[in-house]
């Protein structure tokens, strides 16, 4: 799925990252929780945060994750954008709650990203949805 | 690449916004250095969760990265309270971070478990009202 795909799907708003958006992600992963996004994800998807702070961004860094999306109408402040274009992060901002977008995008097709299991990787590949 | 590099970073431990500057400075060094992508990441993982623990329990302290041809080593030093009990603190989920940390995205109970995992070897040494040195190893020519 490409990330416009899920601004859409989304109803986001692209708040940084507008050349990117034909950029393929093939998993993603809901948490608040950074320290388990850096314990449990595998595959370098996407990440729906209800968490706002520059951390957010850090953690995508440290795992090559390239677009995030902040739910539940939470809107970064500006000092956080930044960092995030200055790294080449994709940020998306969504009115919907954690729930229904993580609901809307599995119903389209992107898988789950933390299933803790060896050699899904390549599986992941094998279900990538168009 | 006979020779040793190393790299040293000071650890603000007053602010949390920006724990972790370390870990994106070395990711990008390593980068350039043409080291494996899943070391990289490793490396970055560990080395950033070893931050936002100096930042949270211990005001900072300095991070060191030596890269020789075979060998990276990652040595994080803080002047700290020390850890009281080291294997409790290896246990996932077992955490003294106060709650406004939680609220933040750390402090779970996984920083020490998360390094532990993302390391070939992790040695600790602590001293309670010391502080704690804390060193990951990774053998390249494992990967």
């Amino acid at each position: 799925m490409k990330i416009s795909q899920v601004a859409e799907i989304l109803e986001a708003q692209v708040l940084t990252g507008e050349d990117k958006l034909d950029l393929e992600v093939h998993s993603a992963c809901g948490s608040d929780m950074m320290s388990d996004v850096l314990a449990y994800v595998k595959d370098q998807g996407i990440l729906l945060s209800g968490l706002i702070n520059v951390q957010v961004i850090r953690t995508l860094l440290m795992m090559d994750m390239n677009c995030v999306v902040f739910v539940r109408g939470k809107m970064p402040p500006a000092g956080i954008v930044d960092f995030a274009e200055e790294n080449g992060v994709v940020v998306l901002q969504t009115e919907l709650p954690m729930f229904e977008s993580c609901g809307r995008l599995y119903a389209a097709g992107l898988g789950g990203s933390n299933i803790p299991a060896a050699g899904r990787a390549e599986e992941a590949d094998g279900t990538e949805n168009e | 690449m006979s020779e040793t590099l190393h790299y040293h970073f000071d650890v603000d431990g007053a602010s949390f916004a920006n724990a972790g500057r370390a870990s994106v400075e070395t990711k990008k060094l390593l980068r350039q250095l043409g080291v494996p992508p899943e070391v990289i990441r490793s490396i970055s993982v560990a080395m950033y969760e070893g931050e936002i623990n100096m930042v949270i329990h211990a005001h900072g302290g300095d991070a060191d990265v030596y890269i020789t041809e075979d060998t990276i080593i990652i040595i994080l030093k803080d002047v700290g309270p020390g850890i009281r009990n080291v294997e409790e603190a290896m246990k996932e989920g077992f955490s003294t971070a106060p709650e406004n940390i939680r609220a933040l995205g750390f402090g779970a109970g996984m920083g020490l478990p998360n390094m532990k995992r993302y390391s070939d070897e992790m040695h600790i040494d602590t001293k309670v009202g010391v502080g704690t040195t804390i060193e990951l190893w990774y053998h390249l020519n494992k990967h």
